[in-house]
């Protein structure tokens, strides 16, 4: 058993419905008890979305626990396909299912022979795998169900498009800002020539499935959901796919020439035809984006050194942290995610990057990191911000786990080019907010607050500040002012000295100024 | 008690959303200042609960989950054992007077035995360990805290006679606290121990303060409320003490009262809304010999100041979908202001616990010349919808999952949790309820009234 108070990914079956309610016509259904539906309202309300959500339980109640499920839920599934004639019905399992230890392959063996809808059970395991690993899992499950059909019927069509062509794929509700990156991204490659072929889960129809393999390549915008997808279409179809997420100039350069590259395997021999990207991401890089202009600015001399600490998941943490040092010239001091599955790629990718890499589940973990590094901003999830808050440092939040208020109504893409403008406004923002209230500070706008120990964890030490020595710290300016206190106390305990006065902080500011 | 008969119960397929009965940890550890709550189950019950509180999550609350894993589920490890090093960790970091232990749908199906385990850990850490069985496989969204307070009664000192007195003078002095500036319409205080009353239901310390003032005013006094403010406040019950529900949803709670702790319940409507806060008043009045005084014209005086709201009320139509079982509590207040009500969804119905409310709400109904509602025990919300389709009322009250869908097709929605989250006890307080139901009807503007559906699907009705 675990104590917990707060979890960044949430259960399996969370990952599948997300997938499963993306797709066009799709239906799920959970074998779960009352009250686990509660997909059906962070779908609603966090999305603001309009329709039904196309998700229904079937309930386990006490009669299930002690007869077994029976009947019911080949009912549940054949009502559904009267009611609604989806496309196709994903039974999902729940973490009680999984211990009731029903054969839920059973019932969709008897459901199937008599409804219309295709029904599949979704293979997840809830002990093992968590929200994003399923999610993962059950596109992977979907599209190969859908291709390994269509071939057998032989409905396949395994002929390329004529113009190049590229499936996105990971794109689903309610993912952080993924119907944003979706346009942003469909206009990417667009506007080189390069045609959208087909973008799952996201609105996509089960229909086309089979239409899939006819692109020249996909796209897996997101790590964490989409590279099962895109490995199975490589290895069974020879599709190359390219995983850099195209955050930031850099990392958008990159898939950029990726592109290219692949682009020109099959365009030299179809149309002999050869595409050069490079003034295009020039051009895009100019003038598009403000980016690149915008880390030349004075402005952003002005963040020049200061320090930040990131977290979130792989995909958002890894893109960021190479955003605030390559491109902005920003101090990453710790840079961290808790998609553990994930570790050894992320380390990869910030390797060299940052000061330190935390890996872990846990908040108040990365609370205690935050405190005891005491950055200047932070950027991470909803729960960094509310770290901030508490310890008064500014945060931009990139990552899910998210509010409704990072589902905005305007368009935020993170990725491609006008993702670099609403990157580099949330990162100016953020650090901003931080300069503004050490302005007022130095012009003793504000400066009544009591100083206070900016730690999570409250560690007692027995240092006593003299009076006089307790209102030096009050004339330096509040962002620094918990660190220099803090520095004074380690200096003390260092040459064992008990009580601090006057003198005692000045030989510590004399030790720690360089 | 007599149970009422009415003929329009019907019972559905149960397929309905609502809330996880655990979700009463949001409210009761709000309310039991001195408890720790500790939810036992898996990671889906923790998203529930980190979802549903939203910022209550970040405030550093009194409740954590004890998140199962394989190892627990196999029972490689060993219960006892992970639940004593959590406790430990628990009691360390936050100092509880008691831990209430939340049994969830998965320490029911692997029948891990948390009653048989509780009081071997209880001497061991020295704290009081209670445990409420709040799982979805039983109950719905606010039975948790019935099951919660069911088992809270078996920790009340006991009643007795001879510190009775020493224990009501002391509660006489709290109650004359909250109400100090209001002491001269009392009268002659020694007239208010005619019976020892306690209410039971968990509402906010304001509310519940409100409702003392309520029955203080016909000289009956409330010797202590279930749950109280702090756990070692707990009322003292046993025979001579009278109960009485304050919720709907708290029929587990008077069993146990009546049959293990020897209360005598006052089965009476409950006091939401003028009408009801009346009726709960003068039920208890009948009890204790207390003849009412002024209610009447009080009641009046509560329906005068609504008339702006009842304004728009009247006439309107209104569907619940039902999930908190305030339902027939709300309709019949509703009712009583005039609207029309076409079907009172609800997760459970005790005929029994409930048999003095749903008299009131046939009363009203004959009083209002208004249609009496049909009402749906476990729905089924598909269903529900398919019958809104046709009716079009002017209001459904609905859960979050319902409620965006609903209004895109141009169905004014109310949330229903709000319901069970606002203070809409007593008579104080109807122009809270009032205020949150209107609300929808209020703000339908006609600049936008072209667009008759906003919904991107086909509606197929």
């Amino acid at each position: 058993m675990k104590l917990a108070y707060w979890m960044y990914a949430g259960p399996a079956h969370i990952g599948t419905l997300r997938v499963a309610s993306s797709f066009r016509n799709v239906h799920a259904i959970m074998h779960a008890p009352l009250g686990d539906d509660y997909f059906n309202v962070m779908r609603s309300t966090s999305e603001r979305e309009r329709d039904f959500t196309p998700v229904t339980a079937s309930v386990v109640d006490r009669h299930v626990l002690a007869r077994g499920s029976q009947e019911k839920v080949v009912n549940n599934i054949s009502r559904k396909d009267e009611e609604q004639h989806p496309d196709l019905i994903v039974l999902t399992p729940t973490c009680t299912s999984s211990i009731l230890q029903e054969d839920l392959q059973n019932f969709v063996d008897r459901a199937s022979s008599s409804s219309e809808s295709d029904v599949i059970p979704a293979d997840v395991n809830y002990y093992r795998v968590n929200e994003l690993q399923a999610a993962d899992r059950t596109l992977e499950q979907i599209t190969r169900f859908y291709l390994d059909r269509s071939r057998k019927q032989n409905i396949s069509d395994r002929c390329v498009t004529n113009v190049p062509s590229a499936n996105i794929i990971g794109i689903f509700t309610p993912g952080f800002h993924n119907q944003h990156d979706c346009r942003e991204l469909k206009r990417l490659p667009g506007e080189s020539g390069i045609m959208v072929n087909q973008v799952i889960p996201e609105g996509g129809s089960l229909k086309y499935l089979k239409d899939l393999s006819r692109a020249w390549f996909n796209t897996v915008p997101y790590r964490e959901v989409g590279l099962m997808t895109a490995t199975f279409l490589e290895e069974e179809y020879g599709m190359p796919y390219i995983s850099i997420t195209p955050m930031g100039i850099l990392n958008t350069a990159d898939f950029i020439e990726q592109i290219g590259k692949l682009v020109n395997v099959w365009a030299s021999s179809i149309s002999e035809k050869k595409f050069n990207y490079e003034l295009y991401v020039d051009n895009q890089t100019k003038f598009v984006s403000q980016a690149a202009w915008f880390s030349k600015s004075i402005d952003c001399q002005n963040l020049a050194g200061k320090e930040a600490v990131i977290f979130g998941d792989a995909t958002h943490a890894a893109s960021i942290t190479k955003i605030l040092v390559k491109e902005m010239g920003i101090r990453v001091s710790c840079s961290g995610t808790y998609c553990k599955h994930d570790a050894e790629r992320f380390n990869e990718q910030v390797q060299g990057l940052c000061d330190e890499v935390i890996v872990t589940e846990d908040h108040t973990e990365v609370g205690d990191t935050i405190a005891r590094i005491e950055p200047s901003a932070i950027f991470g999830t909803q729960m960094e911000r509310h770290i901030g808050k508490r310890i008064d440092i500014p945060c931009g939040v990139i990552s899910s786990p998210v509010h409704i208020q990072n589902f905005p109504l305007g368009y935020r893409p993170f990725l491609g080019y006008e993702g670099t403008n609403q990157i580099a406004d949330l990162i100016y923002n953020s650090f901003h907010l931080g300069m503004e209230d050490h302005s007022l500070d130095v012009f003793g706008g504000h400066d009544t607050k009591e100083i206070i120990a900016k730690s999570l964890s409250t560690n007692k030490k027995d240092i006593n500040w003299t009076p006089e020595a307790e209102l030096e710290p009050n004339k330096i300016p509040g962002f620094v002012r918990g660190k220099i206190k803090k520095n004074t106390e380690s200096s003390a305990t260092q040459n064992n000295i008990s009580e601090i006065t006057i003198d005692v902080t000045y030989v510590a500011k004399e030790k720690s100024s360089p | 008690m007599k149970t009422l008969e009415i003929p329009t119960f019907e019972c559905e397929t149960g397929n309905y959303h609502t809330f996880c009965p655990i979700s009463c940890v949001a409210w009761l550890y709000q309310k039991i200042e001195d408890s720790s709550f500790l939810v036992v189950g898996t990671k889906t019950r923790g998203y529930f609960l980190q979802s549903a509180l939203g910022v209550t999550i970040f405030a550093e609350p009194r409740y954590a989950m004890a998140e199962s894993e394989e190892g627990d589920i196999s029972a490689q490890l060993n219960d006892q054992k992970e639940l004593e090093r959590i406790c430990l960790r628990v009691k360390s970091d936050r100092n509880p007077s008691v831990i209430i232990w939340i049994g969830t749908c998965t320490t029911e199906i692997i029948k891990m035995d948390l009653e048989g385990m509780a009081p071997k850990l209880e001497k061991q850490l020295g704290i009081p360990i209670v445990v409420a069985r709040a799982n979805g496989l039983d109950y719905a969204f606010t039975q948790g805290e019935d099951t919660a307070s069911a088992a809270m009664t078996h920790r009340c000192p006991e009643y007795n006679h001879c510190i009775t007195n020493r224990e009501e003078r002391g509660a006489t002095k709290r109650v004359s606290i909250d109400i100090a500036t209001n002491d001269q319409i009392f009268g002659d205080k020694n007239k208010s121990t005619r019976c020892n009353l306690v209410p039971f239901g968990s509402l906010p310390s304001s509310v519940a303060s409100q409702l003392n003032l309520e029955s203080r005013r016909q000289f009956v006094s409330v010797s202590g409320w279930l749950p109280s403010q702090r756990y070692a406040d707990l009322p003292a019950l046993g025979e001579g003490v009278y109960v009485c529900g304050v919720n709907p949803f708290l029929s587990r709670t008077a069993t146990t009262l009546m049959r293990r702790r020897k209360c005598q319940l006052i089965g009476a409507p409950f006091p939401i809304g003028p009408d009801g806060t009346r009726a709960w008043i003068e039920k208890i009045c009948s009890v204790s010999d207390s003849k009412p005084d002024g209610l009447e014209e009080r009641e009046n005086r509560i329906w005068g100041s609504l008339s702006d709201y009842l304004e728009i009320l009247t006439g309107k139509s209104i569907s619940f979908m039902g999930d908190n079982l305030l339902e027939i509590s709300l309709a019949r207040f509703f009712i009583r202001c005039g609207m029309v009500v076409y079907e009172i969804g609800i997760p459970y119905m005790d005929r029994r616990y409930q048999a003095a409310e749903l008299l009131l709400l046939q009363r009203t109904c004959e009083k209002m010349k208004k249609p009496t509602p049909r009402i749906v025990e476990k729905p089924d919300n598909y269903s529900q919808v398919q019958r809104m389709h046709e009716l079009q009322p002017d209001l459904a009250i609905t859960g979050m999952a319902h409620a965006n869908p609903l209004e895109a097709r141009n169905i004014d929605t109310k949330w229903s949790v709000e319901f069970t989250f606002a203070q809409i006890h007593g008579s104080v307080n109807a122009r809270d309820v009032l205020e949150l139901v209107t609300r929808p009807l209020r703000r339908r503007s006609d600049s936008l009234s072209g667009c008759r559906n906003l919904s991107k699907q086909k509606v197929d009705v």
